[in-house]
């Protein structure tokens, strides 16, 4: 069984037709690029799965439930995390720290808790420090040390692309949706994101969705790529099935010239 | 040139300004108080002390710290002179305006005597002059001021700010320091006045003092503000300030102590608020309500003269079931504005604290909560061997009052640095995100109005047992606005911070019933906190004693230019990776 089955996926906001009847499948282990144009709908696609918005009509099969309709943080709990296209840290808590909310889900300790500082609470505290630290290591020296102690508003671009991407991990996800993860990096981070992407799979159990724009990124990581043109799904398979795809090329860069004269 | 033009139009303010103080009243109200003998009155200080202000706007010209503009005394004299000038002729033309156009039906402090007030007790023609010329002259020293050296103008600072203080405390000097009755002798008039040659002798010595100790007092000022929470340092003061405070009420007299009560009161209230809005960053404007609920139901509870309910039970026994009447009030209110942000929240809040009220009053639950009568004869709180504590003991009662202040303040702490808070904090930076990161939002809020609650239900049983009596004007909206602004102009977030705005705003200048120690502030008391509200939110909205994190909010980016530009050592990841 597929870990997250979508079947007939619809969402309008005002009268735009945003998804229009949608089926996406994938499996555990996988990497699935979503491409297509700007304005495709892909990033509402996310916006749906996660619970932000919920779907006009259809199913999101996660693990067995349908998850439509669903708060986002129950979401999360359920084992889907997210990044945000345009950057979405919390700005004025330490790197440290926004890595630790990631744990929030996952962890228990309340008001008595604290009051009271009971072990569990203190033992609590001590894991999701160490949690928050392990996540943050994936990206090796980059938000080690004493950038765990900077306020997130000081890490530059690339810096806080991953903190996202690690504070999604600290919420233990089965599913990453990566929203446009190396947008703005120059080639030497892309390189180094794309592998680590890469090696989500195996190193940290996770499958992952990305949405992207990079070619390069997209042939590099996926085991399958999926194209979205104004909302409906037009193309699916392997990089190279749907880059010589016609339909794909033609929404990316519209119909060929001699078409056009005829 | 400019300067000119800025000079007239901050003297027309100035004088407006002089103006209005005179047409409120506070110019010949605070002529009763003297604070210099023979000569120096609160209401001089004040009518002229905005004229010396001016002079130093004047003199400061463009404010632009990226250039070392050097100064030049005499520049700023002359400019400060002429806007003092401006403004005292100003006041002049409005005095004498008033002395001629008798407006005192309507404007009932634009009176003879404020006319009086405004020329120096010296009559119209004489007078006028004196204010032009004491106006000019405080302008000159105002914009002089401005171009000396940082050592000097902070040492004259320092030394008037201290004879000022010397003068303005005098009542609270007398009673602490009883036991050094030849001391006081000499600095204060048997009026308790200042004499002018102890004024000397004070500002002298506080020059000193300050010149002489400068690098060490900055030393440690920025040691404390640097030392993390678990330092030596930081936990020594602590315990320092924590003994001084144990000890103080046994050398105040019983006025004193009844101020430190409604400041911990105030304190408690604001270490209550500042987990919903500093924290959890939810703008409750109606968080009196809670403090009503601990305060009726503590009377409901304990007073023999609870109408319809009276278990008359012992103070200890009646706070966890009012505790649980606040925990039900805190769900009560947070559970309609959970998906509310900002303004609708604080109106929503807003009328939940005066539907608290109104029900109070009303007719209806009269049988329970005694209507417009209120409750009567709350007993005190009762401590096994020492009878029944109530506020006819302040000196006693007020040890309750640091007693919950304690607790309220561990309690803050420990959530900020924990899973609950960071929840908190993570709400307050950005909702929508963490409630995908897995926060449960609506939990989380619920915890942040119910922890609020509880504290004020705190505050209010301790105000029931302390007043005896609990009427419903004690918790109206003003008393909300008040607490918030002692959170916002101490320091949102910070725990010092609230305390320190409780003790400037409700010790100094009073509380919304009770005056400070500045008893004549009282009447002008809600204009200077809308005044210093004001103040704040322009020059310093983190407020007096912020939070590393607020300050972080609101200079983030001059946080991070500063950072950038002295980074030292540390490899930056381009420069690493250039090198590769």
């Amino acid at each position: 069984m597929a870990l997250l089955e979508i079947e007939g996926l619809d969402k309008s906001f005002g009268g735009v037709k945003a998804i229009s009847g949608l089926d996406f499948h994938i499996d555990d282990g996988e990497i699935v690029s979503v491409i297509g144009p700007n304005g495709a709908g892909k990033t509402s696609f996310f916006n749906v799965i996660s619970g932000i918005f919920p779907p006009d009509a259809g199913r999101i099969v996660f693990e067995g439930d349908d998850l439509a309709h669903h708060l986002p943080n129950e979401i999360t709990y359920r084992g889907i995390a997210r990044t945000f296209q345009n950057v979405r840290l919390f700005p004025n808590l330490t790197v440290l720290e926004n890595a630790m909310v990631g744990q929030h889900c996952r962890t228990s300790s309340g008001m008595w808790g604290t009051i009271l500082q009971t072990r569990k609470h203190r033992e609590e505290e001590k894991m999701i420090e160490e949690k928050a630290k392990e996540v943050l290591s994936f990206f090796g020296s980059r938000l080690a040390g004493y950038r765990h102690e900077q306020p997130a508003f000081m890490l530059s671009y690339a810096n806080r692309r991953r903190l996202e991407i690690a504070r999604a991990l600290a919420t233990e996800p089965r599913l990453l949706l990566l929203d446009e993860p190396t947008a703005g990096m120059n080639p030497r981070e892309t390189l180094e994101l794309t592998e680590q992407i890469g090696h989500l799979p195996e190193a940290r159990g996770v499958t992952v969705i990305v949405i992207e724009h990079d070619m390069k990124v997209v042939q590099n990581v996926s085991d399958r790529v999926v194209v979205l043109d104004h909302g409906v799904k037009i193309a699916e398979g392997s990089y190279d099935e749907v880059s010589s795809n016609d339909q794909v090329i033609e929404a990316y860069l519209g119909r060929p010239a001699k078409a056009a004269n005829e | 040139m400019s300067n000119l033009r800025r000079a007239v139009r901050l003297g027309l303010i100035g004088g407006l300004a002089m103006s209005f103080v005179g047409a409120i009243g506070m110019v010949d109200k605070f002529d009763d108080r003297l604070l210099i003998d023979p000569f120096l009155t609160l209401g001089m200080l004040v009518l002229l002390g905005i004229p010396v202000v001016i002079g130093v706007l004047v003199a400061r010209g463009e404010p632009n710290p990226l250039v070392e503009l050097v100064r030049d005394p005499a520049a700023g004299a002359v400019s400060g002179l002429l806007a003092g000038i401006i403004a005292g002729t100003a006041t002049a033309l409005y005095a004498l305006l008033i002395d001629g156009v008798k407006v005192q039906q309507h404007f009932p402090n634009m009176s003879p005597q404020m006319v009086d007030a405004l020329t120096f007790g010296l009559g119209v023609p004489r007078g006028l002059l004196v204010l032009v010329g004491g106006a000019a002259v405080a302008g000159a020293l105002g914009g002089a001021s401005v171009g000396l050296s940082d050592t000097i103008r902070h040492g004259l600072t320092r030394s008037v700010g201290w004879v000022l203080g010397v003068a303005l405390l005098e009542s609270l000097i007398d009673d602490m320091f009883e036991f050094a009755e030849p001391v006081i002798d000499l600095i204060y008039t048997p009026l308790g006045v200042v004499r002018w040659s102890s004024a000397l002798v004070i500002g002298a010595l506080a020059w000193f003092l300050h010149t002489r100790f400068r690098g060490e007092g900055k030393r440690f000022t920025s040691a404390v503000g640097e030392a993390d929470s678990k330092s030596n340092l930081r936990r020594g003061l602590i315990v320092i300030v924590a003994l001084a405070v144990l000890i103080l009420p046994q050398l105040l007299g019983g006025i004193l102590n009844e101020l430190m009560i409604n400041v911990a009161l105030f304190i408690l209230m604001g270490l209550g608020l500042n987990i919903v809005v500093g924290h959890a960053g939810l703008l409750d404007l109606g968080y009196v309500a809670f403090f009503a609920v601990g305060a009726y139901g503590t009377a409901v509870l304990t007073s023999p003269l609870s109408p319809t309910f009276d278990p008359l039970l012992n103070w200890w026994v009646a706070l966890p079931i009012v505790l649980v009447f606040a925990v039900i009030a805190g769900i009560m209110v947070g559970t309609p504005v959970i998906r509310m942000r900002g303004d609708y929240l604080a109106i929503v809040t807003l009328g939940f604290g005066e539907i608290v009220r109104i029900l109070l009053l009303s007719d209806w639950l009269t049988p329970i909560f005694g209507g417009a009568q209120g409750i009567r004869r709350i007993p005190g709180i009762q401590v096994p061997g020492m009878g029944t504590i109530g506020g006819t003991d302040p000196e006693l009662f007020v040890y309750f009052l640091m007693f919950f202040v304690a607790i309220a303040a561990y309690i803050s702490y420990r959530a900020q640095e924990s899973r609950v808070g960071r929840a908190w904090a993570a709400m307050r930076e950005d909702e929508d995100v963490a409630e995908a990161i897995g926060v449960n939002t609506v939990q989380s809020k619920l915890l942040a109005f119910v922890t609020g609650a509880v504290i004020a239900s705190f505050a209010g049983a301790l105000f029931s047992a302390k007043v005896g009596t609990v009427f419903t004007n004690s918790f109206d909206v003003l008393v909300s606005i008040i607490i918030l602004v002692v959170v916002i102009v101490g320091g949102m977030g910070s725990i010092p911070g609230v305390m320190v705005g409780a003790l400037v705003l409700i010790g100094i200048l009073g509380g919304p019933k009770s005056p400070g120690l500045l008893q004549e502030m009282s009447e002008y008391k809600l204009l200077i906190y809308g005044a210093l509200l004001v103040y704040m939110m322009l020059k310093r909205p983190e407020g007096l004693l912020p939070s590393v994190r607020r300050t972080r909010e609101l200079h983030g980016e001059e946080m991070a230019q500063d950072a950038w530009l002295h980074k030292s050592g540390e490899p930056e990841d381009e420069i690493a990776e250039a090198a590769v």
